[in-house]
């Protein structure tokens, strides 16, 4: 396989005594949706701050195209996080600028774009997430899903090569979740970046994702398709199906029901078939 | 012995131990407060900056004209309802005018003029960053390649450096008005010697020694309430909200203290 874009060679992470992340070994491949899932406090978003250098690990590498970031000079290492984009949990915008500011900020200041420039491309993301309404009001005048969303424009407005996601439909209702993934799932495939989400929305994010990684007792214990991770036999995959079983009754849309339930009946077919003859799961356990 | 226990020796050596923790514990903050200081004032001349700093002369400068005005105003008027009834016990007051306004000027302009300063537009610096800083807004501009000192501190310190000399110089200038309204208007003292000995007393050195003072002060006020804010979230006393809270008043208490503690140097440089 292509080297990857970023990888983690035995990274660990402590705060004081409290080890959040530990060896943990992952691959990100260049324009693949890649989610990372895991228990609430796992460690999901430590892992995703390492990625854009808000944190640095207590041991272990980051390779960033198979060099590490620790040997890089700093304009090399600015120029490989520059690459980079960052939707937070909370959004973090800034509730002193208006919505098209907010939007508009990446640009202003670390671009030379001529102001049509950036009217041009503002007003762009601004149509893609529905946000016509409300640009001149205050992050505090809308809903929490709208507030996703201005993030969401925001950082897709550089047009980043990898974008990272943070619990991006988190707090949406189900058509506006849907819509969010599916918009992810849209964009990268027209730009062509490399998506990175931190989820809890499973199975949701399955139907986007190329690659899973899950996060499970401070290490990452597999990588691999959605597909491969219904037949990973782990204590992760027990927690996962019985929040599965939950979910598929919480489905609202009978299309999504049916979907869900074929999807996953097919899973659990192919799982049984697996034990029966002892072939080994499609992933990899790490 | 009942020394030669090591356990009675720490006991003793206890408060020493503490106190000699709190000077490092100064000494470090003093020193990274002057290398923040440093790293933020060499990202001012920037292309991007113009825009900024004029927000922040409107915010730090502009906003607080009402209030030094006011406390102007009250002050050079206590000052000279107490200086004519000092001066006429002793039939010197034709020197109240010379008293109020080198006062003014070489002291209490510059250093009211900071507190007033600190307790308005410093106060807000401080929290607005701590809650930027709690609600993960600095770290968004991290990830969006924005320096946070670049775009967060620098404009506040070239805007507390114009804005304080402008509104020490306004602060002198109404005090000498209320002296003259309190002495003058209301006390019945004479108007032409007061107008006289104010423009006779002053030297150009009274003028500038007070604005190197209040430059000194912007520097103190800016470095400490932008530092208290953007290190809120290390407080290791609370978080949150609290956090931005107590940093907020540390900022003003620390600040207030080191404006008295500057006064003093640099008068002494200066004198």
């Amino acid at each position: 396989m292509d080297t990857p874009l970023i990888e983690f060679k035995n990274v660990t992470k402590r705060f004081g005594t409290r080890t959040v992340l530990q060896n943990v070994n992952l691959r990100i491949y260049a324009g693949e949706v890649t989610t990372i899932i895991g228990l609430s406090g796992a460690g999901k978003s430590v892992l995703l701050k390492h990625i854009i250098g808000l944190l640095k690990p207590d041991a272990g590498q980051i390779l960033f195209q198979g060099r590490p970031l620790d040997g890089m000079s700093r304009s090399e290492t600015a120029a490989s996080l520059a690459k980079i984009s960052y939707m937070f949990q909370d959004n973090a915008l800034f509730d002193s600028l208006t919505v098209y500011e907010n939007i508009a900020l990446p640009l202003r200041e670390t671009t030379r774009l001529g102001r049509s420039e950036i009217h041009r491309r503002v007003q762009a993301r601004i149509e893609q997430v529905e946000l016509a309404d409300a640009v001149n009001k205050y992050p505090s005048e809308l809903s929490g899903g709208m507030q996703k969303r201005v993030a969401l424009a925001r950082a897709l407005v550089t047009d980043p090569r990898i974008v990272l996601f943070d619990e991006p439909t988190t707090g949406q209702d189900p058509i506006r979740k849907n819509a969010i993934l599916g918009m992810i799932a849209q964009y990268q495939r027209k730009f062509g970046f490399t998506a990175v989400l931190v989820s809890h929305e499973i199975p949701d994010v399955y139907f986007i994702s190329n690659r899973i990684l899950a996060l499970y007792d401070r290490q990452v214990v597999f990588e691999g398709t959605p597909a491969a991770l219904e037949a990973f036999d782990h204590p992760f995959n027990d927690d996962i199906r019985r929040s599965l079983e939950e979910l598929e009754r919480e489905l609202t849309d009978p299309y999504a029901r049916k979907r869900f339930a074929m999807t996953h009946r097919e899973l659990e077919k192919k799982k049984q078939i697996n034990q029966i003859h002892g072939s080994p799961p499609n992933g990899q356990g790490a | 012995m009942e020394t030669d226990n090591p356990r009675t020796f720490a006991i003793w050596t206890r408060p020493f131990a503490a106190l000699g923790r709190t000077a490092i514990a100064w000494v470090n903050n003093l020193g990274a407060l002057a290398i923040f200081f440093l790293l933020a004032s060499l990202k001012v001349f920037h292309p991007k900056q113009l825009a900024k700093i004029v927000q922040q002369i409107y915010d730090i400068g502009a906003r607080s004209v009402l209030i030094i005005l006011l406390v102007g105003l009250f002050t050079g008027m206590v000052l000279g309802l107490q200086t004519y009834h000092a001066l006429v016990t002793v039939g010197a007051q034709g020197a109240l005018g010379t008293l109020v306004a080198l006062s003014l000027v070489r002291e209490l302009g510059p250093v009211l003029t900071a507190f007033m300063i600190t307790a308005r537009a410093g106060s807000a610096i401080t929290a607005e960053i701590g809650i930027q800083r709690i609600s993960e807004q600095i770290d968004a501009l991290d990830t969006m390649h924005i320096d946070p000192l670049r775009y967060l501190i620098s404009p506040r310190i070239v805007a507390a450096v114009i804005s304080f000399p402008i509104l020490t110089a306004l602060f002198d200038l109404i005090g000498i008005i209320g002296g003259y309204v309190s002495g003058v208007i209301l006390l019945g003292a004479n108007a032409g010697a007061y107008v006289y000995r104010v423009q006779a007393s002053m030297e150009l050195k009274d003028l500038t020694d007070g604005f190197i003072k209040a430059v000194v002060f912007a520097v103190i006020v800016t470095a400490v309430c932008c530092y208290q804010g953007y290190f809120a979230h290390l407080r290791e006393d609370s978080h949150g909200a609290r956090a931005v809270g107590l940093s907020t008043t540390s900022a003003v208490v620390i600040s207030c203290v080191l404006i008295l503690v500057a006064d003093y140097v640099v008068t002494a440089l200066l004198i």
